[in-house]
């Protein structure tokens, strides 16, 4: 059942040209940026190969990128959930959902896994440029998973929080600017915590960046997977309470 | 008598502090096809999407096929299929694929989609434009593949709310002798403001006014009281209203001109036959006689002013 709401979802999405124009512009962007490092590695190459345990091919090119990419799908999620329940709201076809044989949690996850499919694609094309380089080269096969794995965590927690704000809002753009703002934040939380003895230990634990960092430095840590499983769930969990909240009252 | 397919018991709803339904009860058996009349904004909508689990009431209980409804809400909406007032639509998909979207969501395995599917589409006359993009369809074919969606898993119950919007004259024979079709081996609830669409399609109406439930009673229980009451008579000459103050049955006689007559008899009885021997008798020219029905509409807002009247005293 969750398959199917899924299935719709991921459909409807490349219905419109919003998930193709999406697809395009994410993939043109990351291509330039990716151009733009293995410039700098060609170029540095030289003088790296004198350096004793210098930065591999994987951290001067493949780090940068997921983390370029990590900020440019901060932009772009909020634009994908959006719609999820609120259109469904507005245009009255939310009823066909609740007065089917589904639980509101069989809903919200067919919608989550639905957007989540098409977030995968995306990083799923972003994996692709590193692995061109396999070519003419070696990647540090260990640090490129970490940084995949990192990546999918970051959309899965995106998308959660853009689904409950889609559960809030009434409007779509509503939807869309909320969970960015609240993206933002996460985001940006810890850069207080560089300023010397302003710096908070819940703000430091909260920021999605470090988490990210983390483990995009390869390493894997309870601690940081923990941190975005329990994000994922507390949202999801509270977009289902919010749907059920829909029958009880209005 | 068949089993219960819907009991609701004391059911109400508030927004707020605004009562929407208020202490309303009543069930649907097997082949009957009730039909929901009521003003705007009566509640007809508000108690149907509290049957299909669409809206938790505020107290009362919903038993579907034997089955609390908020107790096994799953169990439960598996026998039901319900059109919104506004069909829920997917209109970027075709009709086809709208319609197996549906079918899975209610549970129908993969193998019978199609056949489901192709069923609903016959009866809803869709096969036409199967492969079509819904956003495209005209309101009243957008309306066919709302029905089509609420009767494809072959539920027990059938909730329909104002089903016959927006169709042209033909479209809405067509889906009432449906609904009839339907109606012999489903229980069908439809609402609708239309109450010649009642008087052809139902076997069981129910007037919500405010609220309340103000009247609960078969199609013949109410074409009995839509009997004929009034005959108008229309004559060449000026009658001698005295020769039918022999006739019981005759209540009154009222003069709307010098030559047409209103006479009011009583419900059990029909005087046609003695009046036409008697004018023709007497040579006054008999040049109309018809008996006057009392309508539906007469008859609705008789109930709903005399509640309203009700409430105000």
């Amino acid at each position: 059942m969750i398959f199917t709401i899924a299935a719709r979802e991921l459909k409807t999405l490349f219905l419109s040209p919003l998930a193709w124009s999406i697809l395009a512009v994410l993939q043109f962007i990351l291509a330039y940026l990716f151009l733009t490092q293995v410039e700098t590695f060609t170029s540095f190459q030289a003088q790296l190969a004198s350096i004793q345990n210098a930065p591999g091919i994987t951290d001067i090119i493949v780090l940068p990128l997921f983390s370029n990419a990590s900020i440019i799908l901060l932009l772009v999620t909020p634009l994908l959930t959006m719609r999820l329940v609120c259109e469904e709201r507005r245009n009255k076809t939310l009823s066909l959902l609740l007065s089917a044989p589904l639980s509101g949690t069989e809903i919200i996850l067919g919608k989550f896994f639905g957007i989540l499919g098409m977030l995968m694609l995306i990083v799923g094309l972003i994996s692709l440029m590193p692995l061109s380089l396999l070519i003419g080269g070696e990647l540090d096969t260990g640090k490129f998973l970490c940084n995949i794995l990192a990546l999918s965590l970051l959309v899965a927690a995106f998308a959660s929080i853009g689904l409950y704000m889609s559960c809030i809002a009434s409007h779509p753009t509503i939807a869309a600017i909320c969970s960015f703002g609240i993206l933002l934040l996460l985001w940006v939380l810890d850069w207080t915590a560089g300023i010397k003895g302003q710096g908070s230990e819940l703000f430091h634990y909260l920021s999605m960046l470090k988490h990210f960092q983390s483990i995009q430095s390869g390493l894997l840590n309870t601690l940081d997977i923990s941190y975005f499983l329990l994000f994922i769930s507390t949202f999801l969990i509270l977009s289902i309470r919010r749907l059920e909240n829909d029958r009880l009252q209005r | 008598m068949s089993p219960l397919l819907i009991e609701a018991k004391n059911l109400s709803r508030y927004y707020d502090q605004h009562c929407a339904v208020n202490d309303v009860s009543f069930s649907l058996a097997k082949g009957e096809v009730l039909g929901f009349l009521g003003p705007n904004g009566a509640g007809k909508t508000t108690t149907m999407q509290m049957l299909c689990g669409n809206l938790a009431p505020s107290a009362g209980e919903i038993d579907i096929n034997g089955i609390d409804l908020l107790d096994q809400p799953r169990l439960a909406k598996q026998c039901l299929g319900y059109l919104p007032d506004t069909p829920p639509l997917y209109k970027e998909l075709t009709v086809d694929e709208f319609l197996q979207y549906c079918a899975r969501l209610h549970g129908i395995s993969f193998r019978e989609v199609s056949q489901a599917v192709n069923l609903a589409k016959d009866r809803c006359g869709l096969n036409d434009v199967a492969s079509r993009l819904i956003v495209n369809l005209s309101k009243g074919y957008q309306q066919r593949v709302g029905i089509a969606q609420a009767i494809l898993h072959t539920p027990e119950i059938i909730i329909l709310d104002e089903p016959t919007v927006g169709l042209d004259p033909i479209q809405i024979r067509e889906i009432r002798s449906l609904i009839k079709e339907l109606g012999s081996e489903h229980g069908i609830i439809l609402s609708t403001h239309i109450l010649s669409e009642v008087q052809e399609s139902c076997s069981h109406v129910q007037i919500i006014n405010q609220g309340k439930l103000i009247l609960k009673e078969t199609i013949s229980g109410l074409n009995q009281r839509m009997n004929t009451s009034m005959i108008k008579v229309v004559t060449r000459s000026t009658m001698d209203l005295s020769v039918f103050s022999n006739i019981n049955s005759i209540s009154q006689i009222e003069n709307s001109s010098d030559t047409s007559y209103l006479i009011h008899h009583a419900n059990d009885s029909n005087p046609i036959e003695v009046i036409a021997e008697i004018i023709i008798n007497a040579g006054w020219g008999l040049l109309e006689l018809t008996p006057i029905k009392k309508t539906m509409e007469d008859i609705f807002i008789n109930l709903t002013s005399e509640h309203n009247a009700e409430e105000s005293a």
